[in-house]
């Protein structure tokens, strides 16, 4: 049974799957450094560390990316009321950017780093060797070239339709993501600077553009699965972006603490990221307000599920956990420990990775042709996988808080000659790694019951 | 929310607010990478030290090492390791991570193991002196103590 509005829409089909299978290769690598962690000596040769983590971070965001363009593919047609300006060219830079991504995660696998380095010119233009951005300099040129692709096919197709709110928001998001791109092609020798305009990537992402293609792509599931009136539901979407731009700007100098940087950072920062929760908090209230104001009963219950899960573990991930250690004077004692790791995992799980669940919980069955919603025994499935996920990635967060707060306590508040060394403290928290590591297996079950649920429709979707 | 507050107020407020405060992040930025140059001290950035940094990310010790805290967790802050290594002189500090260049991997059983990158003397004196100038740079008084 067809049930999408429009057919050009079928294009984010490629983009939801090649996503799945990008996060199944981020979590093995997640599993791999988690072993390393406390078996050091784990595959060291063929994979060292710093090579894992590159793929498991890399993984991640670019599956996200995947993630965001099949939602703008899906959700701007059906918001602006007419077809995709160009269903072809979003095939084409599809291929682009799969084998882009490819061909960089089999370098990182395949050759010592600094040969990747030397094959790809890195010295004409170095880019490469920072955290998160250690794509090749023409990788990222790949990068830039799809996005304008995207960001051309989906801003004609606005431009030609309807523009609701969801829609304009979801653009100045995307619009904006690749905008702060391109500081990742600055990289100056002085590491001070460097690293000041590194955060403009980093932090300008995930506490500022990311948040509103985030608050578009929950509104869109929002109106759709509730049938609240549009006009409730785009009011509370401004109220969310205003928060989340009006705090996460200047809420940046929460990591200009300790980079030769004015002292007015420690305040500002303290101050503007202290309020970052509230966005998050907001969506969370709007969440589960629109839901039970709803006017329909949506079939989809594990979309709904995805929906009121995300704003949730988004809240608790980036809001609660970012609070945590967002203060100056805590911060000077957290400061990449492993409570910055907790943090950071369950901040992009549920946001960022939750919202692209819910998305391809909600588009899959559509673009499958199985109809609004999957069958019962489907979603069952879905929602095992929903529940093992989810779980497993708040025990990662606790286990690495625990690891955190010994490694605060044994490496960080004792002064000089009392304190512990870094190799010493990690070896007295093992245990919290290891309980990690369980949990993290527990969260590649829930990933492969969670991937069944495609399997049970199969029959239903091929005879459509 | 309440029917006073409409769809149009919340707009205005997400584009005066967003702008208002991009507006002062952009100036504060200005004002910020004027003053840097008084504790970064960029005057001491020699071409080793040009070459230590292009060495650091070619081989990517981030991907292990943080460094002034931003990084990965895996092994030792390397920011002040010019202090905690090589007691704040430059030759000692050369000296040592010399050796510990050429040691790699220490093959401990179990240990976290750090990979041989074959770099020649000249590029690991230029990665010593790199870390020596991060060592110096003003990061207000991080990290609280020398292990980092
Ligand atoms: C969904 C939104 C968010 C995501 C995905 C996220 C993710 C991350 C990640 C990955 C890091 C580590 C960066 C590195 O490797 O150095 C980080 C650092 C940090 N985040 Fe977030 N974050 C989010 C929201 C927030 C919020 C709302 C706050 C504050 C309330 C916050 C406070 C911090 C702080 C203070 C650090 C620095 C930690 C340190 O000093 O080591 N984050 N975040
Ligand atoms: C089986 C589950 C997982 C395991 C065992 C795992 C393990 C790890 C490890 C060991 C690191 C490196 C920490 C370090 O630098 O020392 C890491 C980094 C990271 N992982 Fe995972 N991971 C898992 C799942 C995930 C998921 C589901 C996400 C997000 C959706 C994620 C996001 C990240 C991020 C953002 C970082 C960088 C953190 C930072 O810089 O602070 N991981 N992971
Ligand atoms: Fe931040």
């Amino acid at each position: 049974m067809n049930t999408l509005k429009y057919q050009s829409q079928s294009v984010a089909k490629p983009y939801f799957t090649f996503a799945l299978i990008l996060f199944v290769g981020q979590i093995i690598f997640g599993l791999i450094m988690g072993l390393q962690y406390v078996v050091g000596d784990f595959l060291a040769g063929a994979i060292p560390f710093n090579v894992a983590r590159m793929v498991h971070t890399n993984l991640l965001i670019v599956w996200l990316l995947f993630g965001f363009m099949g939602a703008a593919y899906y959700l701007i047609p059906e918001e602006a009321e007419t077809e995709l300006y160009s269903p072809k060219l979003a095939m084409i830079l599809f291929w682009v950017f799969a084998a882009a991504g490819t061909l960089t995660v089999l370098g990182y696998l395949l050759v010592p780093y600094s040969t990747l380095a030397h094959i790809t010119g890195n010295e004409y233009f170095p880019t490469m060797g920072r955290e998160f951005l250690e794509m090749p300099t023409i990788t990222k040129g790949g990068v830039v070239v799809v996005a304008l692709g995207f960001l051309f096919n989906v801003g004609m197709t606005i431009l030609r339709g309807r523009k609701t709110v969801i829609n304009l928001v979801m653009i100045t998001g995307l619009i904006g993501l690749a905008v702060f791109f391109l500081f990742s092609f600055y990289n100056p020798s002085n590491l001070a600077l460097d690293k000041l305009f590194w955060w403009w990537v980093v932090h300008l992402w995930v506490e500022g553009v990311w948040e509103l293609i985030m608050g578009a792509m929950l509104a869109f599931i929002l109106v759709k699965v509730t049938g609240v009136d549009r006009e409730v539901i785009e009011k509370w979407l401004y109220v969310i972006i205003a928060m989340a731009l009006i705090s996460g700007i200047l809420g940046t100098g929460h990591h200009f603490y300790w980079l030769s940087t004015p002292e007015y950072w420690q305040w500002i920062g303290s101050i503007f990221s202290a309020i970052e929760p509230l966005p998050f908090f907001a969506m969370m209230l709007y969440a589960f307000n629109m839901v039970n104001r709803r006017r329909r009963e949506h079939p989809n219950k594990a979309a709904v599920l995805w929906a009121l899960g995300c704003a949730v573990m988004a809240f608790l991930g980036a809001g609660v956990w970012g609070f945590l250690h967002t203060l100056s004077p805590v911060n000077y004692y957290t400061h990449g420990t492993q409570i910055t790791a907790a943090h950071g995992h369950m901040a992009f799980y549920g946001a960022y990775a939750m919202i692209v669940l819910t998305m391809i919980s909600y588009a899959m069955p559509k673009l499958r042709g199985i109809g609004e919603a999957s069958t019962n025994k489907a979603q069952v499935l879905e929602m095992w996988g929903f529940w093992l996920m989810t779980v497993a990635m708040v025990f990662i967060t606790l286990f690495l808080t625990g690891a955190g707060i010994l490694q605060v306590w044994l490496q960080r508040l004792p002064e000089t000659g009392q304190a512990m060394s870094f190799m010493e403290t990690q070896d007295k928290v093992a245990i919290f790694y290891w309980m990690r590591e369980v949990s993290g297996v527990i969260f590649m079950i829930g990933l492969v019951v969670y991937l069944l649920n495609f399997c049970i429709d199969r029959k239903k979707a091929a005879s459509s | 929310m309440s029917e006073t507050f409409t769809k149009s107020m919340a707009r205005n407020i997400y584009y005066g607010g967003s702008l208002f405060f991009l507006l002062i992040f952009l100036g504060l930025t200005m004002h910020t990478t004027r003053e840097m140059p008084k504790t970064d001290h960029r005057e001491n950035i020699t071409p080793s030290v040009v070459r230590g940094k292009a060495l650091w990310e070619e081989n990517n010790c981030v991907g292990c090492h943080t460094l002034i805290g931003e990084g990965a967790y895996f092994a030792p802050e390397l920011g002040n390791v010019f202090y905690r290594r090589g007691g704040g002189d430059s030759a000692a500090f050369r000296g040592f991570l010399n050796g510990w260049m050429a040691a790699q991997p220490l093959n401990v059983p179990g240990r976290r193991q750090m990979p041989q990158f074959h770099l020649t003397e000249q590029q690991v004196n230029d990665l010593a002196d790199f870390l020596e100038w991060t060592a110096k740079i003003e990061v207000n008084q991080w990290p609280p103590n020398i292990e980092g």
